[in-house]
């Protein structure tokens, strides 16, 4: 054990009797001294109390009377005692050591700081950041001018010719010939939506993500928001995986680990399910609405409806004790571009680990279910359903394509869209629908790991038909009232 | 207003209860614990009570004097909850026994520096006295919950008012400790404070336990001169 010359910070004298006589009993070895063994009992670790009872089992009933006896002594938890007591030495030290020198006025970040946290100018200013990140950054940077890019002249002048060449000169089995580059070939549709289309929309959203997050803006933002979240049973708090959500909802479902309680955890996790697009789905709603303001302006309410209607109805639902919001606002700060590359990169071979394969394998499974007539089949399934929702039929494969990733399925939506086989209404009520629709394998395994399976199966089984109904009752809507766009 | 007994004082409370807050027309003499009839010509005698039927009534000076003494014994409960730490166990007896006490300089006194508290730790209304119309209309508070403080006011943290464990341990991850100087910066839509060098944004239930001693601004500024900030100018964070 390491050896120090620090003096031990003096309690009052009932806690150093109660210390003395816990550090008597404690015979195990817990690579901490004695003495903070007992601080940490006398202030309710549950932890080293498992420890504990556990190496010190013949004497632990004692300790524990030891503990319960200096807990009657005070009015407060002794975890408070114990604060006030070291906070009044940290003062004494601190008095005698450091001095501050006054700045007069506020500075540029201060002042930045107060308008993003003053709800009249904060509202507007979180609309710019919206704008200029998500709808400019990703949505016309990362998904059309680098998906156009990518898809047009890297994919279809270079990679798909040559590859196909390739296959075809190489491999005389039409079968195996499509396998990789067919409709549903490995290059050309697996390897294709990971690089043109999935790659540049990522890699737009984690940079911006980034900075945002190293400038400190996250948490104005929760306190800005944390009357909302309060109305769909969370706190400002959650605010983090739920922008993390328009980027990855599979990398959100893990951060709710951060949120304080199960309740709050639950909530989070089924509204990332249902109404938080990922970037890529946002990406590409935002490339295909994007020549529409109307009908963009149509599927965003429709999501935030959706969010804050069941959010709502999962607060009144989802029993537990609502929880309290408080978060450190910490100074504004220029992002350090090489902090922001670094978390990029590790976030996006975070995402390409988890993705790349998944492609690949529904390429294969796509292919292979063609080859046997299953896709068909559940296709043909699935066509009644969006026939419900006033769809034409040929969507019923980018809902199949859905449930393999949801990018997958907001992929499979751009083409269609490309080959002008949906347009208008239809094409607002599938975008709403497949926003809405089944969490992707990826997202459905963590939310398993996370939530357990019986939480994550009910989230499942709740959007499936959800999302449908929703996108029957906006159809309908929309038709009824003559809406064309 | 001359000194009643102890026993004409609880008399008057049980009355001001039953009759202005349970809003009964008036109380049965036969209804009174033991104990507190025995006052009941005394205080007939000097005009606070009016009976009829065995029944008896509040007169308009008897409302006064019982509100008072309500007042008192609610003020003694926050008092002794917010703090002294007394337990809900003990607290309304010892209040019972404190009321007595108070006289009306004292009273003003407790008022103000609790900062002239509405409800009793019970939830039930505290009469207003004439040093919360005042208080209010200055704004001379020396203890006011930090959900109360406009932007801008400065003072330390006087003692926290947890619900519970959990509370409590946000309210010490933050630092929010007695005798911390703390300013409040914004209200609204969340509650945002700068606690020594670090800013926080809480709720209102969290805002609402934390109870701060205000400091007046030109004091703090005399007697500190080197911390003296502008209003909305903090410059260290």
């Amino acid at each position: 054990m390491l050896e120090t010359r620090a003096v031990p910070l003096k309690y009052d004298e009932a806690l150093e009797s109660a210390l003395s006589r816990i550090e008597s009993l404690l015979k195990g070895s817990y690579g901490v001294s004695r003495r903070a063994i007992g601080l940490l009992l006398l202030q309710g670790d549950r932890q080293v109390e498992k420890q504990v009872s556990e190496q010190d089992a013949p004497s632990f009933a004692g300790i524990q009377g030891i503990v319960a006896e200096a807990r009657a002594r005070y009015n407060q938890p002794l975890s408070y005692v114990i604060a006030l007591r070291q906070q009044h030495e940290v003062k004494r030290i601190l008095s005698a050591t450091v001095t501050a020198k006054a700045k007069v006025g506020a500075g540029f970040a201060e002042r930045l700081s107060r308008l993003m946290m003053s709800p009249i100018t904060g509202v507007p200013i979180l609309i710019i950041v919206l704008y200029l990140c998500l709808y400019q950054f990703v949505g016309v940077l990362g998904a059309q001018v680098a998906v156009k890019y990518i898809e047009d002249t890297i994919f279809g002048e270079w990679i798909n010719p040559w590859v196909t060449e390739l296959v075809t000169t190489y491999v005389p089995v039409t079968l195996v010939q499509d396998l990789f580059v067919g409709e549903f070939g490995i290059i050309t549709l697996g390897v294709r939506y990971t690089f043109a289309l999935i790659l540049p929309i990522v890699t737009t959203f984690f940079i911006a993500f980034s900075i945002i997050e190293d400038s400190g803006y996250l948490p104005r933002l929760a306190m800005l928001i944390d009357r909302v979240f309060k109305f769909i049973g969370l706190t400002g708090r959650a605010v983090i995986p739920m922008v993390l959500g328009f980027g990855c909802d599979t990398m959100a479902t893990i951060v709710t680990r951060t949120q304080e309680s199960k309740r709050e955890k639950v909530i989070t996790t089924l509204l990332l399910a249902l109404a938080i697009p990922c970037s890529a789905q946002l990406g590409v709603v935002f490339a295909i609405l994007s020549g529409n303001v109307m009908a963009l302006l149509i599927w965003v309410l429709a999501v935030f409806l959706i969010f804050l209607l069941v959010g709502y109805l999962a607060g009144k639902v989802i029993p537990g004790e609502r929880s309290s919001f408080y978060m450190e606002v910490p100074p504004l700060r220029w992002p350090k571009l090489s902090n922001v590359m670094v978390k990029t990169l590790a976030r996006l071979q975070w995402y390409f680990l988890e993705v790349f394969p998944v492609f690949i394998i529904a390429s294969i499974l796509l292919w292979a279910g063609k080859l046997t007539g299953a896709f068909d089949y559940i296709s043909s399934g699935l066509e009644p359903l969006v026939r419900f929702i006033g769809l034409p039929p040929e969507t019923s494969t980018i809902f199949l394509y859905g449930f393999f990733r949801r990018d997958f399925g907001a992929a499979g939506l751009y083409d269609l869209n490309e080959a002008g086989i949906l347009v208008g209404v239809p094409l607002v009520v599938s975008a709403v629908t497949l926003t809405l629709f089944v969490p992707c394998i990826a997202q459905f395994s963590v939310m398993v790991k996370e939530r357990g399976v019986k939480t994550a199966v009910a989230i499942a089984l709740f959007i499936f038909p959800f999302a449908f109904l929703v996108g029957f009752v906006l159809n309908w809507a929309l038709t009824s009232l003559g809406v064309s766009l | 207003m001359e000194q009643l007994g102890e026993k004409a004082e609880e008399l008057l409370e049980t009355l001001w209860i039953k009759t202005e807050e349970a809003k009964q027309d008036s109380m049965a003499l036969a209804d009174l614990p033991a104990g507190e009839q025995e006052p009941v010509a005394h205080l007939k005698e000097a005009g606070y009570i009016s009976s009829s039927d065995s029944r008896i009534k509040l007169t308009d000076r008897g409302r006064a004097a019982a509100s008072n003494v309500v007042r008192r014994h609610r003020l003694a409960e926050r008092l002794l909850a917010d703090v002294l730490g007394t337990g809900e166990k003990s607290m309304h007896e010892r209040a019972c026994r404190f009321e007595h006490l108070i006289d009306p300089g004292l009273e003003e006194s407790i008022c103000a520096l609790l900062g002239h508290p509405k409800i009793c730790p019970h939830g039930k209304p505290i009469p207003p006295g004439r040093c919360c119309q005042q208080g209010q209309r200055h704004g001379t508070k020396l203890v006011a919950s930090l959900s109360q403080l406009v932007p801008g006011q400065k003072g330390a943290v006087a003692y926290v008012y947890a619900s519970g464990s959990n509370q409590l341990q946000k309210l010490m991850a933050m630092g929010v400790l007695p005798g911390a100087p703390i300013t409040l910066i914004q209200r609204f839509p969340s509650f945002v404070f700068q606690i020594r060098q670090t800013q926080f944004a809480v709720d209102k239930e969290i805002a609402d336990t934390i109870y701060v001693r205000l400091t007046d601004q030109e004091d703090e500024s005399a007697a500190e001169p080197a911390r003296h900030r502008r209003r909305f100018g903090l410059g260290r964070w």
